[in-house]
């Protein structure tokens, strides 16, 4: 059941990060929407591996370790999106250089300024 | 107004899809064969009580190398695109008096009491790596944040970019030097039984892997650092 509420919650990122990606005409809120999707995505892959009932998959005193496997979470997920989420800073970091050079150039952060095509 | 229902459509489409994604969706009762292995295999082959660290520093531990040379690479490319801002800046950082002047005694003293304290929750999470939640991606985010305390609260406060890369390179030389001891001595490339497992739940124990946590938790944090100082309006 908890899976699901997550699951939801993290699809539902994506759409408000898709429609904020279609609507928006500002370089920033366009970039914020990214990151919405992105951290959208995070949270449907970690709700993908949850295991009903199922606990952090670190053994210490109250998890021993011949019934861990019956009792713990997929790691995988976690893992995938442990790195995921340093990547998904580094690409924002990225875009928001490039929007910083795109308004050195015009002045505005509007994506109606760049119409010139480069070749 | 068309481009307005175009966007709902889209949008509305895209929520049909992850609705029958939900509706054809169900728990998990047991773990996959995958992860029940890993379970299995993390704490027996690499005594490290967090499957999580023993997976990405061990079994999945060439994902991790690529993912910080990713990082390096963001590092490298953002300091391209924003490097020839910084002559063209020259004639603006007049009109922007909150550059030059410091920040207020409040800002400052709360800075100096955070940042050490930052610091030492980013060791504590990064050694603790093998033995609970955290490890290098986490903790040095945690140093990167501090790094952004100082930058913020500090203006004039200008992060050795010279040393920032020369520890980077080390940490990354020592992460990619463990790994091919562990192809020379152990079963293969970032294998962490070059060094002896210790006691399990140990301080010191799992081989490798508090190594490579530390090693990844220094590479992260200074990718970071220096992403967040390029950022900075240069004043010259």
């Amino acid at each position: 059941m908890i899976s699901h509420i997550v699951l939801v919650t993290g699809l539902f990122l994506i759409l408000i990060g898709l429609w904020g990606l279609l609507t928006h005409r500002n370089i920033l809120r366009i970039i914020i929407s990214f990151s919405l999707m992105g951290t959208g995505t995070h949270i449907v892959t970690v709700a993908i591996g949850y295991v009903r009932n199922g606990t952090a998959p670190i053994i210490d005193r109250t998890l021993d370790v011949s019934e861990a496997a019956s009792h713990v979470v997929d790691p995988i997920p976690s893992a995938l999106v442990v790195t995921a989420i340093v990547i998904g800073m580094a690409v924002t970091a990225v875009m928001l250089a490039f929007a910083v050079r795109l308004y050195d150039s015009k002045k505005t952060l509007s994506i109606d300024a760049f119409t010139d095509s480069k070749w | 107004m068309i481009h307005r229902l175009l966007v709902a459509v889209v949008v509305a489409s895209f929520g049909l899809v992850f609705a029958s994604l939900v509706v054809g969706y169900t728990e998990q009762s047991s773990l996959r064969p995958l992860a029940e292995s890993y379970v299995r295999l993390v704490p027996h082959e690499l005594g490290a009580p967090n499957v999580i660290t023993g997976i990405l520093l061990t079994y999945r531990g060439f994902d991790t190398l690529g993912e910080v040379a990713v990082l390096f690479m963001v590092a490298a490319s953002v300091g391209l695109v924003l490097g020839t801002r910084r002559a063209r800046r020259s004639a603006s950082a007049k009109d922007r008096p909150d550059e030059t002047r410091s920040s207020s005694e409040v800002v400052r003293t709360a800075a100096e009491i955070l940042v050490p304290l930052i610091c030492i929750f980013a060791a504590y999470i990064i050694m603790n790596g093998h033995l609970s939640a955290g490890g290098g991606f986490q903790g040095g985010a945690v140093i990167a944040s501090g790094v952004l305390l100082m930058l913020l609260a500090f203006p004039q406060y200008q992060p050795n970019l010279d040393f920032l890369s020369i520890t980077e390179s080390v940490a990354g030389a020592i992460f990619v030097l463990a790994g091919i001891a562990g192809l020379i001595m152990a079963g293969g490339f970032l294998d962490n039984r070059i060094l002896p497992l210790g006691q399990f739940g140990a301080f010191f124990s799992a081989g490798a892997i508090p190594l490579l946590s530390v090693c990844l938790g220094i590479k992260v944090g200074c990718e970071l650092s220096v992403i967040l100082e390029r950022f900075r309006p240069q004043k010259l």
